[in-house]
């Protein structure tokens, strides 16, 4: 079974003091930001390219396609931004990353500013997580006195600088403009669009905005080439990625696998369902991708095979919810989330994620009125594809899709509480102290 | 629209490259490339309804009101979702539905509104804006009629203030970022900003700091509900109670245009007017709120007659009587000063008054420091001028570089530095300063500094290099204290083909000029001392000549009445204090042997006049102001129940019948089209000064200007509105507080006063010269003309002040 895990980026992460310089180094860190300095930016970017990595962040853009996009004629400076805002509810694939080897990360920063001509880089970490924020200042720290960043590296003539930069602890930053206006030092809201950040990014200038992983995932690409990484993976959704099972499966956790593993396979990976319980649902890229059921179990986990559902790969952050969970609790807690991170610029977001928290309580006190589960559609219709930027149709989606499948559970909301079909400390992973009713 | 002013005939439209075709609503519409679906929408009568959108505003996006369905965007793919239509620029080709054909934008749009309703309070029978809001109006015409939202409102205590005049009321906030934009892309005071995130999103301002802003009237005009109030008109009236008038202001020479709301034959509020060519649809301040200084009780309403030496009501044939018999007794020997309040009309009355019914040209505008050096400027350079030949906004606006010679156009002429600012964010326009330190306003225009003490200006100009044909050369009514500057600065304008204006302070001074309101000058720049130009109004006038020998400025009449050979003074709207020496001009009053006053309130000059004349306010008379760029600015009767004052037209032509003489009008009409039928004058214009500049004194010199929130009667009785002013300060620079050891409070003197300030060591500042605000709305005043020695002493705090 295990023979199905691929191992790349989370190969160490077991071993001793692996978030160490030395310890990557023998690994074979940092051999192929020696090739990639060998190479020609434009081959970097072609290589990647060719590696058909696609964005681990969620929209599975193109790498390679994006580092193009910059205009090397601009005479403003280009920048690399890591978006490491990492803070969806289920989402938990980067922390662990940079925790565990922040100089994978390292080394594909240096590697893909060198392929769009950048000479700063940024990395915006969540707040929240000031763990990771020292591992990740700490190892860039190592490859300054490693010669790996500052002026002329590695004797190349190419010059580097690296910003951890911490994040204050709201999700819109993860929004890719939103998060230029907060490394800027504005208030973290998404900018209007046009000029893409690729034009006019930080500080009016061209950048690339990449998911951790992603970045992550390029030295290996340099180091093991383009054939290597397509061997791996669907053929539109190449590679390995991580993938992250948490809720109610037996063991929880990362687990690297080739694009389009399937549900089934990670849940055997991982233990199954925890005993005595089946799988009612579970979200398959954290909250904000609708979710999905058994039913759902065979479909390849990459970016076709989830479109193909009507949902999307996301984050790959598994979910997993068994059969003493409300749905509509669930619901409510995900909405709650958006409600809470809401930044307030548009007003169906603003409003509407105000509005369906309320709507949503009445349903889980069983105080609903009949007809209520079309107004909450109904005003998810008036939300989705309205809002300024995405955050507002992730919040959508995890309420409609709720309703799609479990459209009966919701109308008990008319009349009995959610608290009452589903005693709550049931689905507790641990056991409450007390009476369990 | 724009008009192509190219195109003189009719007979072939000529092309527009730049026009791009779409389809809105199945109607093909062409409009200039980079147009806004919204506004191309407005093109073929569709209103989108919207919120946040606002033409001079910047695109946000955030409202998401103005949902359209795009199913081809010009690339023969559609957008799957609606789209906002004010971000988005047409494109060739493109179709767009909006809801008065897409039921999916009629959705989106009835929904937006619904979650707009769903936190505001619907509180509108108590609410300010109720009967002009755009949040009410929408509602009914594209809301869903009724909610369906029965949960609980977000809530915030009500109002807040952010400023002595502005409050804000959080719940009725729908969060369209319309002030806060305006305050940082328009006016440059972002003192308020949106904080808080989700439903508590919120305007907010900072702890510590008030919303400080000359323009913060603006964003509550511009909020599209009633959000944003200001304490002057709060719970005053409703909208459709109001009758509106369009009216010029009478407050400064920028000439904006204003709607005045009356009700009860009583102004409530005023608005900024929309008149692109001037103030587009912003208004300061003092234009805004400053109207109440006709309610105290020194307003005037009968004439008064000096009997026994106390000033006692009388009726009008009395007062006339009094003031021909005083009049007939001085045998022409008299002086008229008209301030700068008066219509082009009532300075063309006293104009003609003078020359006509008392023989003589002693009449000056001037209540303030001036010279012969400024008369003759004025004569050369700006009497005869027009609107066509004058550099204008839009000049400002697409000038490459603007140099500001003794001019604070924040202070000003706030509609000049409102119009600098935008050619300075949108044109990259290059604003050079001559002034002592960099001001908030010379921040706010990123204009590069040449630090200068007063009398400096005229060895800086020459300093200047790029002064070109792109170049405007703006500069101030102060210019007139430093010997040589209005020379200097003509000069240069010749030499290096930049257009010069002048730009004065006061709303009537323009017209003033042009009426022929100098001693040297007649109707339309005509000079006194040129025969043909006397005979050309006299002809017009219908009088046989006019006196030839130059007349008295307003210092010399003073002084000539102290000294007994100037008999009788006729003065309209002049306070004693604005005067370079305000002593000398209390003393010729005093030693004057007859006084007219024509005035709206009591005053200095009526508590010394022998005959009072109540004048009717701005608000009741019609007529003109000429602005900085001679536009003619209409002026409206706004309130038509007048208690009993006549206007200072109808009063001079009442005394020159009873002189035997005529004025030759009576009202403001008549007098205007005399004026303008007179027009400017075509024979040779009077040669330009050539004076030199004066050596700079040693020692400490003052320099300071009036600010736009002063303590001039213009101001008062409007409470809020003072209390935005800016606190006296005293400014030296680092190393002249150094040397002088000065701390925090400094005592500051001039020609023996003393005043006590705080403090403000002004980094960049040019050294030995010690700034104060020349007539502070807050706190004290020291009687200081710029360029005037000073001393200045340190005050410990514990000395108490």
């Amino acid at each position: 079974m295990t023979d199905l895990l691929t191992p790349v980026l989370s190969a160490h992460w077991g071993e001793d003091k692996s978030w160490k310089l030395a310890r990557y180094e023998t690994n074979g860190g940092y051999r192929a930001l020696r090739t990639a300095l060998g190479m020609q930016p434009a081959e970097v970017v072609n290589l990647v390219k060719e590696a058909n990595l696609r964005g681990r962040g969620g929209a599975g853009f193109p790498t390679g396609m994006k580092w193009s996009f910059v205009p090397q004629d601009n005479p403003n400076p280009k920048y690399l931004v890591v978006n490491a805002d990492e803070s969806e509810p289920g989402t938990c694939k980067d922390m662990p990353l940079m925790l565990a080897t922040p100089h994978t990360l390292v080394e594909g920063v240096i590697i893909s500013s060198y392929a769009i001509n950048a000479h700063t880089a940024f990395i915006y970490c969540r707040g929240e997580v000031l763990h990771v924020i020292r591992r990740l200042q700490q190892a860039v720290r190592e490859a300054y006195a490693a010669g790996y960043l500052g002026k002329n590296i590695l004797g190349t003539g190419y010059d580097l600088d690296i910003i951890v930069h911490a994040g204050a602890g709201a999700y819109i930053c993860g929004e890719e403009t939103a998060l230029l206006d907060s490394l800027e030092g504005r208030r973290g809201q998404p900018r209007l669009r046009p000029p893409f950040p690729a034009v006019a990014g930080l500080y009016a200038s061209p950048t690339v905005i990449n998911n951790v992983e992603s970045i992550a995932s390029v030295p290996a690409i340099i180091a093991n080439g383009a054939a290597w990484f397509k061997k791996m993976g669907s053929e539109k959704s190449s590679g390995f990625t991580l993938y992250s099972l948490s809720g109610h499966v037996a063991r929880p956790g990362q687990f690297e696998a080739p694009m389009g593993i399937t549900m089934r396979q990670l849940l055997e990976l991982s233990g199954g369902i925890r005993e005595g319980h089946e799988l009612k649902f579970f979200t398959p890229g954290g909250s904000s991708t609708p979710i999905l059921t058994a039913e759902h179990l065979d479909l390849p986990l990459d970016y076709e095979g989830m479109a193909g559902a009507g949902t999307m790969l996301g984050t790959k952050a598994l979910q997993v919810f068994d059969d003493t969970t409300s749905i509509v609790r669930t619901t409510l807690r995900f909405v709650e989330f958006y409600k809470h991170e809401s930044c307030g610029k548009c007003t169906p977001c603003r409003e509407g994620s105000w509005w369906l928290v309320q709507l949503l309580m009445k349903f889980e006190a069983g105080t609903a009125q009949e007809g209520d589960v079309d107004k909450l559609l109904d005003i998810c219709d008036n939300i989705g594809g309205r809002s300024f930027c995405a955050l507002a149709d992730g919040a959508v989606a995890c309420v409609t899709s709720a309703v799609k499948h479990f459209r009966s559970e919701f109308e008990l909301g008319y009349h009995t509480p959610a608290w009452e079909l589903f005693p709550y400390e049931k689905s507790a992973l641990f056991a409450v102290q007390g009476e369990i009713r | 629209m724009s008009v192509d002013t190219k195109t003189t005939t009719g007979e072939e439209v000529a092309p527009r490259p730049d026009l791009v075709t779409l389809t809105i609503d199945g109607t093909q519409v062409s409009v200039p490339k980079g147009t806004l679906i919204i506004r191309a929408a407005e093109m073929i009568g569709t209103a989108i309804p919207r919120f946040c959108d606002h033409p001079l505003l910047d695109p946000v996006g955030a409202c998401r009101q103005c949902m359209v369905d795009i199913p081809d965007a010009g690339n023969g793919r559609g957008f799957p979702k609606p789209q906002a239509s004010c971000t988005m620029p047409v494109a060739e080709g493109m179709v767009v539905n909006t809801q008065v054909t897409s039921p999916v934008a009629k959705k989106a749009q009835v929904g937006m509104l619904e979650f707009l309703l769903i936190n505001h309070p619907l509180d509108c029978p108590i609410c300010d804006k109720g009967g002009e809001c755009p949040l009410q109006n929408q509602a009914l015409s594209h809301g869903p009629g009724e909610s369906r939202f029965t949960e609980l409102k977000r809530t915030f205590p009500k109002p807040v203030s952010i400023s002595a005049q502005i409050l804000l009321d959080r719940e009725r906030c729908v969060l369209c970022a319309r002030c806060t934009r305006f305050s940082e892309q328009i006016s440059g005071d972002p003192f308020i900003a949106l904080v808080e995130r989700g439903a508590l999103q919120q305007v907010g301002s900072y702890e510590q700091d008030p919303y400080d802003s000359y323009f913060s009237g603006n964003v509550v005009q511009i909020c599209p509900v009633g959000a944003l109030t200001s304490a002057a008109y709060r719970f005053q009236a409703r909208p459709f109670d109001l009758v509106s008038t369009t009216v010029t202001c009478e407050h400064c020479a920028s000439g904006c245009e204003l709607r005045a709301d009356q009700r009860h034959h009583q102004v409530k509020r005023r608005l900024a007017g929309n008149n692109p060519a001037v103030n587009e649809e912003w208004s300061c301040d003092k234009g805004r709120f400053g109207f109440m200084y006709s309610r105290g009780e020194d307003r005037i309403t009968r004439p008064l007659v000096r009997r026994d030496g106390v000033l006692q009501p009388a009726s009008w044939p009395e007062a006339i009587d009094a003031a021909v018999h005083g009049l007939r007794a001085a045998a022409g020997s008299v002086g008229v000063q008209t301030g700068g309040r008066l219509t082009v009309e009532n300075a063309y009355g006293y104009s003609r008054f003078a020359r006509v019914v008392l023989g003589t040209n002693n009449i000056d505008f001037r209540s303030r420091p001036a010279s012969a050096e400024e008369a003759e400027f004025l004569a050369a350079r700006v009497a005869g001028g027009t609107l066509a030949g004058s550099v204008t906004y839009g000049d400002l606006e697409s000038a490459s570089r603007v140099v500001l010679v003794a001019f604070e156009p924040e202070d000003e002429s706030p509609i000049v530095f409102l119009r600098l600012r935008k050619a300075v964010r949108q044109n990259r326009l290059q604003v050079t300063t001559l002034a002592p330190f960099a001001s908030r306003g010379t921040e706010k225009l990123s204009a590069t500094l040449v630090p200068v003490a007063p009398g400096g200006e005229v060895a800086a100009l020459d300093t200047l290099t790029d002064i070109d044909a792109g170049t405007v050369l703006l500069v101030g009514e102060r210019a007139a204290t430093v010997p040589g500057l209005l020379s200097a600065v003509g000069a240069l304008a010749d030499s290096s083909g930049a257009r010069l204006a002048w730009i004065p302070r006061r709303a009537g001074d323009m017209g003033a000029i042009e009426a022929g309101c100098l001693p040297g000058l007649l109707p339309g720049g005509r000079p006194v001392a040129d025969a043909s130009a006397r005979v050309d109004v006299a002809s017009h006038w219908g009088v046989a000549s006019l006196p030839g020998e130059a007349g008295l400025g307003a210092d010399e009449q003073f002084a000539a009445a102290a000294d007994g050979s100037l008999k009788a003074l006729v003065l309209a709207g002049v306070d004693p204090a604005d005067l370079a020496d305000p002593a000398a001009a209390l003393a010729g009053l005093e030693a004057a042997e007859f006084v007219i006053s024509i005035e709206q309130r009591l005053s200095a000059v009526t508590e010394r006049a022998n005959v009072v004349f109540p004048a009717a306010l701005l608000e009741e008379q019609s007529g003109h102001f000429l602005n900085w760029e001679h536009r003619h600015g209409r002026v409206r009767i706004v309130n038509k129940n007048v208690p009993s004052p006549m206007t200072d037209l109808r009063i001079l032509a009442a005394l020159a019948d009873a002189m035997g003489s005529t004025l030759g009008f009576r009202a403001s009409k008549q007098a205007y089209a005399d004026f303008a039928e007179l027009g400017a004058w075509d024979g040779t214009r009077p040669a330009a000064p050539a004076h030199q500049a004066a050596a700079i004194g040693q020692g400490l010199v003052a320099a300071g200007w009036r600010e736009l929130l002063d303590a001039s009667q213009g101001n008062d009785y409007e409470l809020a509105l003072r209390a935005t002013a800016r606190p006296a300060v005293a400014r030296v620079s680092p190393a002249t507080a150094d040397r002088l050891g000065l701390g925090e409070v400094a005592t500051v003197s001039a020609g023996g006063v003393s005043t006590v300030l705080p403090l403000e060591v002004t980094p960049g500042m040019v050294d030995d010269v010690v700034w104060v605000p020349l007539n502070p709305g807050l706190g004290e005043r020291l009687p200081v003309v710029p360029g005037a020695a000073v001393t200045v002493a340190a005050v410990s705090v514990d000395e108490g002040v």
